[in-house]
Formats: C-alpha cells, sequence, structure tokens
C-alpha cells in the first residue's frame, strides 16, 4: 500500500450515491449506490427521487464502503464530496453528511468541484497527471474542454456544449429508438451491429463561420432533431427503420465532433496528453476514435476505466487526496452546496 | 428513557421548518441553544450551529452521547439535510439517534407552558396552500400527522404552529408556540414524553414526477 493521506470522498450530485476511499493514489474502495432503476420510468433522473435515495443510501453504503476497504471511520485523515455542480437538493445531501463525518471525526472537509474530480480520478489508475493536460469531460450532465495546470488550483473552460450535453443527446436518441435509459451504452451495443456512415448526420459548430465564434464549443441540439426527423420521416413512409444503422451513424457524428475539437484544442494549447472522463468516456468508439486520431498528432491519451469514468467517490476522494498531499486550504463547515459551481473554483 | 441516564449530553436539532434549531441537553437541563438566522439556509447552518453550541456548553464531540432529530413533517430539502446529519452522526459518533415528530415537539411545549390543554390541533406550514397537520388530547398525538388543505380542517380548538396565523379563517384560536424548539425536542427525548421513532423523514407526500408512457417527438 503507497503513502499518503486516508481520503473518504462523497458524490450525490445526479442519481448515484457514491462513496470512495483512497490512500494517496491508491483506490481502497469505491462503492456506488444506484436509483437510476427508480428514474427510468419517468425517462430522466427526477430529482425529489434522487435527494430521497441518496438519503437512504447515505449510510449503509458509507458503512459498506468502510468495510470493504477494511477501514474504521476513526482512520480517515479527510473528508471530501462534491460541493458542485450538480442537482441542487443532491447535493445537499451529500454535503450535509459530509460535514457530519468531518465535524464527528474532527476532521478537515473539502467541498470539491465536480469536474475536477472527473480529472483528478484519473491518477488512480495512471499515476500523477500530466501538467498540463487538456481533459475531454462527456458525460449526461456536461461536455467540456478544459486545460488543466494543476487539477488543485487552476482549471481552465476551453470550451463546453452550448444546448445539450453528449450524454443526454444518447438519452433522447436512445428513447426515439425505443432502447432503455440510460441510452449510452444501449447504443453502443446497437450500434455494433450497424453502418457508421450509413446516414450523414450534421457535425454541430464545425461549419467555418461557426468555429470562429465556438471554436471548442459543442452543440448536440441539431444533431438530435436530425435524428428524430430522419426516423420520423421513415415511419410516416411506412418503411422499418434500421436501429443499428441510425445508433452508428449519430454515434459517429458525436465521436466525430468530440475528437475532432479536442485534438484541435490540444494542438492549439501545445498540450501532449488528453484526459477523457465522464460516463460517455465508456463509449467503445469514442475511445478508439480518439486514440486513433491523437496518435496521428502524435499525443497521448489517458481514459480511466469505465467505472471510474461514471460518477462515483472515488474521483472525489481523488482529488480530495491530492488537495491534502498539495496542502491546500479545506472548506469552511458552512460551505453551501453550489448547483451551479464554475469549473474555476476547484475547493469551495 | 430517564432522566440522567444519558451521561453526557444530547445533541438535538431541527430542521423541518425554515429555520434551523440546535439544542444540547445534559440529562438534566438544556445546557445551550442556538437558532439560525437566516431562513432556508439549512446545509449551510446545521454543522457551524452543532459547533457552536458544543463550544457554548464547553463540551467537545466525543461527549455526545446521543443525537435527537425532528423528523418533520416539513419541507423535503431541509428536512433531509436534519435526518442525513443525525445519521451520519450516530455512524461516526457510534451512538443512538433518536427521532420525534416535529408536531409533538411543539404539543409538548404547548401543554407544559401551559398554552393550551385538553383537545387540541397542531398545523405547520406545508406550503401550496396546505398544512401538516396533527390532534392531541393532553399533549398526546390521537390523530395524524397528514397534510391538508386547511378549509377542510378548519376547526374551533385551540391551534398550535404557524397555522393560524397564516390560516385565520379555518383556525381562528392561536395558542402555544409557532415554530418547535431544539430545546423542546431534547426534553421530550429525555423525558420520553413522545413516542420515539426511527430517524426516517415524515414526507406525507410522494415526489413530484409523471412515469412517461410513451416516448415523445423529439422535434
Ligand atoms: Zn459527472
Amino acid at each position: 500500500m503507497s503513502d499518503g493521506p486516508l481520503v473518504l470522498g462523497i458524490e450525490t450530485s445526479c442519481d448515484e450515491t457514491g462513496i470512495g476511499i483512497v490512500r494517496g493514489h491508491t483506490l481502497l474502495v469505491d462503492e456506488v449506490a444506484s436509483s437510476v432503476e427508480e428514474h427510468a420510468r419517468f425517462g430522466g433522473v427526477v430529482p425529489e427521487v434522487a435527494s430521497r435515495a441518496h438519503l437512504e443510501a447515505m449510510v449503509p453504503t458509507l458503512e459498506r464502503a468502510c468495510e470493504k476497504a477494511g477501514v474504521r471511520l476513526s482512520d480517515v485523515d479527510a473528508v471530501a464530496v462534491t460541493s458542485g455542480p450538480g442537482l441542487a437538493g443532491a447535493l445537499l445531501v451529500g454535503v450535509a453528511a459530509a460535514k457530519a463525518l468531518a465535524l464527528g471525526l474532527g476532521k478537515p472537509l473539502y467541498g470539491v468541484n465536480h469536474l475536477a474530480a472527473h480529472v483528478a480520478v484519473d491518477q488512480l489508475e495512471h499515476g500523477p497527471l500530466p501538467e498540463p493536460c487538456l481533459a475531454m469531460l462527456v458525460s449526461g450532465g456536461h461536455s467540456s474542454l478544459l486545460r488543466v495546470e494543476d487539477v488543485t488550483t487552476g482549471v481552465e473552460p476551453l470550451g463546453a456544449t452550448i444546448d445539450d450535453a453528449a450524454g443526454e443527446a444518447f438519452d433522447k436518441v436512445a428513447r426515439l429508438l425505443g432502447l432503455p435509459f440510460p441510452g449510452g451504452p444501449h447504443i453502443d451495443r446497437a450500434a455494433r451491429s450497424g453502418n457508421s456512415v450509413a446516414i450523414d448526420f450534421p457535425r454541430g459548430l464545425t461549419a467555418r463561420r461557426d468555429l470562429e465564434r465556438h471554436r471548442f464549443d459543442f452543440s448536440f441540439s441539431g444533431l438530435k432533431t436530425a435524428v428524430a426527423r430522419w426516423v420520423e420521416a421513415r415511419e410516416r413512409a411506412g418503411e422499418t427503420v434500421d436501429v443499428s444503422d441510425v445508433a452508428a451513424s449519430f454515434q459517429e457524428a458525436v465521436c466525430d465532433v468530440l475528437t475532432r475539437k479536442a485534438i484541435d484544442a490540444a494542438v492549439t494549447q501545445g498540450i501532449d496528453d488528453i484526459l477523457i472522463g465522464g460516463g460517455v468516456a465508456a463509449n467503445s468508439r469514442l475511445r478508439a476514435m480518439a486514440e486513433e486520431r491523437a496518435a496521428a498528432k502524435g499525443i497521448r491519451v489517458r481514459v480511466p476505466r469505465p467505472g471510474l469514468c461514471t460518477d462515483n467517490g472515488a474521483m472525489v476522494a481523488a482529488l480530495g487526496a491530492e488537495l491534502v498531499a498539495r496542502g491546500r486550504t479545506p472548506s469552511a463547515l458552512d460551505l453551501p452546496a453550489d448547483s451551479s459551481q464554475p469549473i474555476t473554483t476547484v475547493v469551495a | 428513557m430517564a432522566t440522567g441516564s444519558l451521561g453526557g449530553v444530547l445533541l438535538a436539532f431541527d430542521t423541518a421548518t425554515p429555520l434551523v434549531t440546535v439544542a444540547l441537553h445534559d440529562g438534566e437541563r438544556v445546557v445551550a441553544e442556538r437558532l439560525s438566522e437566516r431562513p432556508m439556509k439549512h446545509g449551510e447552518q446545521l454543522a457551524p450551529l452543532v459547533e457552536a453550541v458544543l463550544a457554548d456548553a464547553g463540551a467537545v464531540r466525543q461527549d455526545v452521547t446521543a443525537v435527537a432529530v425532528g423528523a418533520g413533517p416539513g419541507p423535503f430539502t431541509g428536512l433531509r439535510v436534519g435526518l442525513v446529519t443525525a445519521r451520519t452522526l450516530g455512524l461516526v459518533l457510534e451512538v443512538p439517534v433518536y427521532a420525534v415528530c416535529t408536531l409533538d415537539v411543539l404539543a409538548v411545549e404547548a401543554v407544559e407552558t401551559g398554552a393550551v390543554a385538553g383537545r387540541f390541533l397542531v398545523a405547520t406550514d406545508a406550503r401550496r396552500k396546505e398544512v401538516y397537520l396533527a390532534s392531541y388530547d393532553d399533549g398526546v398525538r390521537v390523530e395524524g400527522p397528514v397534510v391538508t388543505k386547511p378549509a377542510e380542517v378548519a376547526s374551533d380548538l385551540p391551534v398550535v404552529g404557524e397555522g393560524p396565523a397564516l390560516y385565520p379563517e379555518a383556525f381562528p384560536r392561536p395558542g402555544g408556540p409557532t415554530r418547535p424548539s431544539a430545546g423542546w425536542l431534547a426534553r421530550v427525548v429525555v423525558e420520553e414524553r413522545a413516542e420515539l421513532l426511527d430517524p426516517e423523514p415524515l414526507y406525507l407526500r410522494r415526489p413530484d414526477a409523471v412515469a412517461q408512457h410513451a416516448p415523445k417527438p423529439v422535434s
């Protein structure tokens, strides 16, 4: 076991109650209780349902995490928690639990940025982050390109989605194709037997005039609408829709834009390492395309394993451990949950 | 629980109303009590207030031998802050957690201070033009809690809580406290003056959510 502080991380920004425990860069446990099945019949995450589930899951998940990691709560050196961005009511449950732990243990509390935690988690898998690195975070809640100089202090936003998040587009297109929620894994699976050039779906914000203002920004709303129109037109004409071809062509359009812009940003910034995180990073086509295109430019790609890409407590603990190691100032006990915490605020 | 059986101190708090109330009880009496100043900031204020009452009483966290929390009913967001804090403190301090219906705390205070006697109601703000309501006989809950429209439960009985101030036509006879106090919550638990519950929130309402039946066209 490596040295370093024993840090417990809590993540409740959406529908998963995540508790992770790390020692330095070593992951000891990553426990997740998900309420995704309670949301499935609503076709999306219902904030009140998520908040109720967080309250019920918190103590059992803490207990399971400690047991599996073979640590006692009293051994914990610091507590980290996602303070934002995310669903306000859901964040609040995690932040209150983290404060109770910090207060009950007499240990420091770090309220951290969810996006910075998605970046820091890769240290558990691939060791210290290259500085600087270019992070692309893609999930149901975010689609961002970030320049990361030092994940504990400076994260500079280069671009973000101007409408839907990438994962949101996957969910909406999956629903349209009659695939279950959450859509990402189902589209990925359906796409494997489909033809990715069957339909030429639009690539948002890649036209020359869009690039002037939105070079590193994304837009997936037009793509989602184009898929809907295409499917509806076939249905009206009484034709059968080849779900795998639509899934593959849609996925290709998303991955094409994401990787093109990430590599353009890295080249422009003179950065040799791209880190991909967030739930959409689990997409097999995105990983393959990013690696192929980056290699052609001499850029390295780091992607944590899928379990660490989705929202989890380990990523919060990983960032917490780095904050402790670098001697950053902890948060105060009146720390608020901030549903729109800016990416430039790593510790609230 | 008999008086004085706590050994250390009981930490009590309630977050089922817009304000946060926190108190410390040493088994004999309430030794510290604080009330938040800003409404709807439960998440920010509860932990600092807990620290403050401990400091006020010259106590440390290791002195806490039990936690008491108001289980509501009340607005969900604040209610959850209290419950998750109580449960997590119980886990980390390895002490029992007791919950009491927030309306019961108001009822006991009203009876003990002589504000009401015999039959009365407790009604608090449930927003959306509704109240949380329970009925009592000599401080013992006989019906409720429920969430309901004031007009449907209009009564000439004395009514404790914010109900009469909000709906004077339905509840013309105000009496007793309008908001729960953690000091009284602590007394209720130490003296077992009301039913002690598991720390589960009394939501009384289902989440607002509509199940989806068919995929909607996106365009
Ligand atoms: Zn995320």
